[in-house]
C-alpha cells in the first residue's frame, strides 16, 4: 500500500468519527499547549531573574577582611588588619578588573543644628560610586586630592538627608560627624534596601582617609569592592585575588585566608540554576497532561480496533497484509497526535500571549520548546498508537471476519 | 491434462468450541480445474464454510495439503497469503461484507489499494467493474443506501476488480429474495461462461446448485459426489 493511499485511508476513517477524533485530539492539544505555555512562563521568569541579577551587577566582587587562625589559635578581630590600600591597588592591576573601591566603615552620631541621627560612616574613594553604579542627584563626588589629605567633606544618602534636613537643601551645609565638622558636597540618589533588608541610603560617605585617620585612627581597610569585565572574569579574578592576597599577606600553606571574597556571579549562577530547574519543573508537569492525552489516544484507538474488527477482517480478505493494517491504525494515531500537536502549538502561543497581557508575568516562547513539545506529541502518538495497531494487525483474518 | 487450479489432499481441520473439539473437516480430497463452476452443498454445520475459508486462504488446515496453481499454501508466509487473497481470490459473502460508511466506488477500489495500484487507475478500474454490473448510477452511494441485491453486486464488482482466478461465493443469495437471487445467480453463471472464471459456490439450496456444472456434497466433514 502506498503512503498517500494509507494516509488518505487514515484521514477518511477519522473523518467518519469527527466528534470522537476532535475530543481525542483535544487531550493532545491541551498537553502541547500547556507544555509550551508553562515553559514560556518559566523561561520568562528565568530571563527576568537574569535581568535583575545583571542589574545588581554580576560582574562585581567584594573582598572583606576576615578572622585568622594561626597554628590552631584564633587570634581574633585585631589580626584582621592585614587588608590595606596597597592590597587594593595590587588587586586593581589584575587582568579582568575594571575598577576597585576600598572602604572602611565607622558609625557615629551625626548632628545638624537641632537634629541628630546615628548612621554608618563609609570611608570610600571616588571610584566607589562607579563600582556601585550609584549616581548623585546633586553636588559632586570628592576628589582624589581630598582623599589624599583626609578632607572634611561628605556625601549624604537619601535617608540621612530626610532625617537631618527634611525639605531643606543640604548641599553646602556643615554637619558634625561625632566631633568632626564636615561640609556636604553631594547627595546620592535613592538606592533602596539590599536584598537582605538593610537600608543602603542610611549612610554618609567621606574620603577613606578621613575615617582611617580622623574617626578611627587605623591604617588598614575593611572591604574592597571591585568590578570585573564580566561574569566569566569574576570567577577567574576571584581565584587570582586569593592567590595574590595570600602571597602579599605571606600566608603559609597551613594558614587559612585572612580575607573572604563574595562573588555576586556565584549568587547569580545559583539563582539562574534554580530558575532553570523551575522551568523544567513546569514543563514536566505540563508533559504529564500530554501523557494523559496520549493515553486518551490509546483508549480511543483500542475502542476503534474492537469496533472495526470486522472491517479489519474484510480488509484482510481483500488482501491487506498485517503491516497494512498496522500502518492504517498507527497512522490514525499519528494524525490525531500530529494535528493535536499543531493546534496545541497555536493554543499554546495564544495562551502565552494572553498570560503575558493579563498577568504582567514575563513570558518568552522559545522555538526549541515548541519543537520539543510537538515532537513529544508525535512520540506520544507512536507510543500509544502502537499497541492498538499491533493488536489489530495480529488478528487472524478468519476471526476478524467472523467477529460480531 | 493441464495441472489443476486447486488440488486438495486429505485436508483436516479441528477446532475447539466451548472446550469441545469439533472435527470440521475429516479428510477432504478435491480438485478443481480452471473454468469450472462448482457448487458445494451441505447442511449448516457440515463444514462447508470451514472448507471455503481454507480455500480462500483465510484459515489454515491442521493437516493435509492444499495446492493453488501448484503452490503449497501450507508453506507460504502470511504476507504471501495476503497476496494470494488479493490477486488470485475474490470473495462474495452471504452478508455482503462491504465496508460500512464507504461508497460503492471506494469499496471496489479497496483490493486495488492493497495491490499498490495508483489512484487514477484504481478509480477507473473500480468504475468499470461497477459499470459491468449495472451500478454506474450508484458509484457514490453508501452500502446503507443500496438494496440487498445492489450490495451483493457491489461485492461481486469488488471481488472481480483485481481480476482473480477464483471467485469464492459463500451462500451469496442467502440474504436475498428469490427474484434477486436468480438475478445474482445468472450473473455468476454468465461470468463463468463468458470469461471462464472459476467459481466455487457454497450453498445449502438445491436450486442454487442447479446452476453449477458440478455439485459436491459435504457431510460430516467429508466430500461426497452424491447427496
Amino acid at each position: 500500500m502506498s503512503w498517500p493511499a494509507a494516509l488518505a485511508l487514515a484521514m477518511r476513517a477519522l473523518w467518519r468519527n469527527k466528534t470522537r477524533a476532535m475530543l481525542t485530539t483535544l487531550g493532545v492539544i491541551i498537553g502541547v499547549a500547556s507544555v509550551i505555555a508553562m515553559v514560556a512562563i518559566g523561561t520568562g521568569a528565568q530571563q527576568r531573574i537574569a535581568q535583575q541579577l545583571e542589574n545588581m551587577g554580576t560582574n562585581s566582587l567584594v573582598i572583606r577582611a576576615g578572622t585568622v587562625t594561626r597554628g590552631g589559635v584564633r587570634t581574633g578581630a585585631g589580626t584582621t588588619t592585614s587588608l590595606t590600600l596597597d592590597d587594593a591597588m595590587a588587586v586593581a592591576e589584575l587582568p579582568g578588573v575594571l575598577a576597585v573601591a576600598p572602604s572602611v566603615q565607622a558609625s557615629a552620631q551625626v548632628r545638624y543644628r537641632g537634629s541628630n541621627w546615628g548612621t554608618a560612616i563609609q570611608g570610600v574613594t571616588p571610584e566607589y560610586f562607579k563600582v556601585r553604579s550609584w549616581p548623585l542627584v546633586a553636588g559632586e563626588v570628592f576628589s582624589q586630592a581630598q582623599v589624599a589629605n583626609a578632607g572634611h567633606v561628605c556625601l549624604l544618602g537619601q535617608t540621612v538627608v530626610r532625617e537631618l534636613f527634611g525639605l531643606l537643601e543640604p548641599i553646602g551645609e556643615s554637619i558634625l560627624i561625632g566631633s568632626l565638622p564636615c561640609r556636604i558636597i553631594g547627595v546620592l540618589a535613592e538606592k533602596g534596601a539590599t536584598a537582605w533588608g538593610s537600608d543602603q541610603d542610611d549612610a554618609i560617605f567621606v574620603p577613606i582617609s578621613t575615617v582611617q585617620r580622623k574617626l578611627r585612627g587605623i591604617t588598614y581597610i575593611e572591604r574592597i569592592e571591585l568590578t570585573t569585565t564580566g561574569r566569566e572574569a569574576s570567577f577567574r579574578t576571584s581565584k587570582d585575588i586569593t592567590k595574590l592576597l595570600r602571597e602579599r599577606h605571606q600566608l603559609g600553606d597551613e594558614t587559612d585566608d585572612d580575607f573572604r571574597i563574595y562573588n555576586r556571579a556565584e549568587l547569580a549562577q545559583t539563582s539562574e540554576e534554580s530558575a532553570r530547574v523551575f522551568t523544567w519543573l513546569l514543563g514536566s508537569i505540563a508533559s504529564v497532561s500530554l501523557l494523559v492525552g496520549g493515553i486518551g489516544i490509546m483508549n480511543i484507538m483500542l475502542v476503534s480496533v474492537t469496533e472495526r474488527t470486522r472491517e479489519i477482517g474484510i480488509r484482510m480478505a481483500l488482501g491487506a497484509r498485517a503491516r497494512d493494517i498496522l500502518w492504517q491504525f498507527l497512522l490514525e494515531a499519528l494524525v490525531l497526535s500530529g494535528i493535536g500537536g499543531l493546534l496545541g502549538i497555536l493554543v499554546g502561543l495564544g495562551g502565552a500571549t494572553a498570560v503575558a497581557r493579563f498577568s504582567q508575568l514575563p513570558v518568552e516562547v522559545t522555538p526549541p520548546s515548541v519543537l520539543i513539545a510537538f515532537l513529544f506529541a508525535a512520540l506520544v502518538g507512536v507510543f500509544f498508537g502502537l499497541h492498538p495497531a499491533r493488536k489489530a494487525s495480529r488478528l487472524r483474518p478468519i476471526d476478524a471476519l467472523r467477529y460480531e | 491434462m493441464a495441472a489443476p487450479l486447486i488440488e486438495i489432499c486429505d485436508l483436516k481441520k479441528v477446532y475447539a468450541l466451548d472446550g469441545v473439539q469439533i472435527q470440521a473437516l475429516r479428510g477432504i480430497d478435491l480438485r478443481v480445474d480452471e473454468g469450472e463452476l462448482l457448487a458445494i452443498m451441505g447442511p449448516s454445520g457440515s463444514g462447508k464454510s470451514t472448507l471455503m475459508h481454507i480455500l480462500g486462504c483465510l484459515d489454515a488446515a491442521d493437516s493435509g495439503s492444499y495446492r493453488l496453481r501448484g503452490e503449497d499454501i501450507g508453506r507460504v508466509s502470511s504476507d504471501a497469503l495476503a497476496r494470494l487473497r488479493n490477486r488470485e481470490i475474490g470473495f462474495v459473502f452471504q452478508s455482503f461484507n462491504l465496508l460500512p460508511r464507504t461508497s460503492a466506488l471506494e469499496n471496489v477500489e479497496t483490493p486495488l489499494i492493497y495491490a499498490g495500484v495508483g489512484k487514477a487507475e484504481r478509480r477507473e478500474r473500480a468504475r468499470e467493474a461497477l459499470q459491468r454490473l449495472g451500478l454506474e448510477e450508484r458509484l457514490h452511494h453508501l452500502p446503507s443506501q443500496l438494496s440487498g441485491g445492489q450490495q451483493q453486486r457491489v461485492a461481486i464488482a469488488r471481488a472481480l476488480v483485481s481480476r482473480p482466478s477464483i471467485l469464492l461465493a459463500d451462500e451469496p443469495t442467502g440474504n436475498l429474495d428469490t427474484a434477486t437471487s436468480d438475478e445474482i445467480l445468472s450473473l455468476l453463471d454468465n461470468l463463468n461462461r463468458s470469461t471462464g472464471l472459476t467459481i466455487i459456490l457454497i450453498t445449502h439450496e438445491p436450486e442454487v446448485a442447479q446452476h453449477a456444472g458440478r455439485t459436491l456434497y459435504v457431510r460430516d466433514g467429508r466430500l461426497e459426489a452424491h447427496p
